[in-house]
C-alpha cells in the first residue's frame, strides 16, 4: 500500500550512487527487503517504471530478493527462522520457549546498482 | 559492447526517515515535548481513546493533537472542542504518515506551550507500522470487534509498538467471540516487551490504569 514513496526512495538513493560513480545508465537494482512488509513486488517495479521516467535509471530492473523473518529465543539465545504469514505461535524450535525477539525480517536495503 | 559493472550500495531504503525520525525525536526530547504515535484500524476507537486521554490528563498536562486522516477535517473539530490545539493533516490519499508529515504539523503548533503530543496515525494495521513518525512511544489499539487473529496478520504493528490498548472490552459481555487469553499470547510471543492493557472507551473501564502508565512514561 506504501509502494510509492518507498519506491521514491530507492530511484533517489539509486542515483545519488550513480551520480557519484559518473555513470551513464543503471540497468538492474539489486534489493533486499522483508518478509515481514507487504510490500508486492510487481507495484514496486510499476511505481519504478513511472518515476523513473526521464532519468539514467529508466527501464532498469528492480530485483528482490526477500529476507526471511527471524527471532533469536531470549531464553536459550539460538536463533530460527520462521514463516509468519503460516505459523500461529512463535516458539524456540531448541528449547521451546515462547519469548522471542525479532532480529530480521523487516529490511528495505538496496545491495548494489549495476550501471554502464 | 559496454561493459556492465557493480556499485555497492550497501544503504537502508527508508533511512531518510529513520535519520530524520531519530533528529525529530532529539529536538522534541530538548523542547521537553513528549510525542505518541497512536495507531489501529478504521474504527478502531482511536479518536475515543484520545478523547479519554484528554479529559484525564488536560489539567496535568499541556495537550496538542495531530489527526492525520486521507481527507478529512472531523477528528480535529471534535478535538478542539475538548480545549486542546489540534492540528488536521489531510495526506490525500497516503496510507500513513512520516517524518515530514509530522514536522510540518508540528511547526504550525506552538511546541513551547505544549508538554504532550498526540499523533492519529492513518487508520489501518499495515503502512504506519512501517514508517517511524519521530514519536517517543508507540502504541496500538486492537478492538475485540476485529477479532483476535490480528497479530497473527498484522505481525509487524505488533513488533513495533509499546503498548497494546485492547478496546472495546465491554463487548465481551455481549458473548463476542475473542479469546483474550490468545491475543495476549500472541502479542507478547511477537513483542515480549510489550504492555498490554484491557480498555472500554465507552465504560471507561481500565482508563486509569492506562492514564497512570502514559502518565509515568510522559514524565519519565
Amino acid at each position: 500500500m506504501h509502494e510509492l514513496p518507498v519506491t521514491e526512495s530507492i530511484l533517489n538513493i539509486a542515483l545519488k550512487h550513480a551520480r557519484a560513480h559518473n555513470v551513464e545508465r543503471i540497468v538492474n537494482i539489486s534489493l533486499r527487503i522483508g518478509e515481514l512488509s507487504d510490500l508486492v513486488n510487481e507495484w514496486v517495479q510499476h511505481y519504478f517504471d513511472y518515476l523513473s521516467k526521464d532519468t539514467i535509471a529508466e527501464g532498469a530492473k528492480l530485483d528482490i530478493e526477500r529476507s526471511p523473518v527471524v527471532f533469536r529465543c531470549d531464553g536459550c539465545e539460538k536463533s530460527f527462522q520462521v514463516d509468519i504469514k503460516k505459523i500461529k505461535e512463535v516458539i524456540c524450535p531448541d528449547c521451546g520457549g515462547k519469548k522471542n525477539t525479532l532480529i530480521s525480517g523487516r529490511e528495505y536495503y538496496i545491495k548494489n546498482i549495476a550501471v554502464i | 559492447m559496454e561493459e556492465i559493472r557493480l556499485i555497492e550500495v550497501k544503504e537502508e531504503i527508508l533511512s531518510d526517515n529513520k535519520d530524520l525520525a531519530d533528529g525529530l525525536r532529539k529536538r522534541l526530547s530538548r523542547n521537553g515535548v513528549f510525542v505518541m504515535n497512536l495507531m489501529s484500524s478504521p474504527g478502531g476507537g482511536k479518536t475515543s481513546l484520545i478523547l479519554r486521554t484528554i479529559r484525564a490528563m488536560k489539567d496535568d498536562f499541556r495537550i496538542g493533537v495531530i489527526e492525520g486522516d486521507i481527507d478529512s477535517m472531523v477528528d480535529a473539530e471534535t478535538v478542539v472542542r475538548e480545549g486542546v490545539s489540534a492540528v488536521q493533516l489531510r495526506t490525500g490519499g497516503f496510507c500513513h504518515l512520516d517524518v515530514p508529515m509530522v514536522t510540518s504539523a508540528l511547526d504550525a503548533m506552538d511546541l513551547e506551550s505544549l508538554d504532550f503530543v498526540i499523533i492519529e496515525n492513518i487508520g489501518n494495521l499495515v503502512c504506519p507500522a512501517e514508517f517511524d513518525t519521530g514519536a517517543h512511544l508507540n502504541a496500538m489499539i486492537l478492538s475485540v470487534p476485529e477479532g483476535d487473529d490480528k497479530p497473527l496478520k498484522y505481525p509487524l504493528m505488533f513488533t513495533v509498538c509499546d503498548v497494546l490498548l485492547i478496546n472495546k472490552i465491554d463487548y465481551l459481555k455481549y458473548g463476542e467471540e475473542f479469546d483474550l487469553k490468545a491475543v495476549k499470547e500472541r502479542a507478547l510471543n511477537l513483542n515480549p516487551e510489550m504492555k498490554i492493557i484491557e480498555i472500554s472507551c465507552k465504560t471507561g473501564e481500565g482508563i486509569y490504569e492506562w492514564i497512570d502508565w502514559l502518565g509515568d512514561k510522559i514524565v519519565s
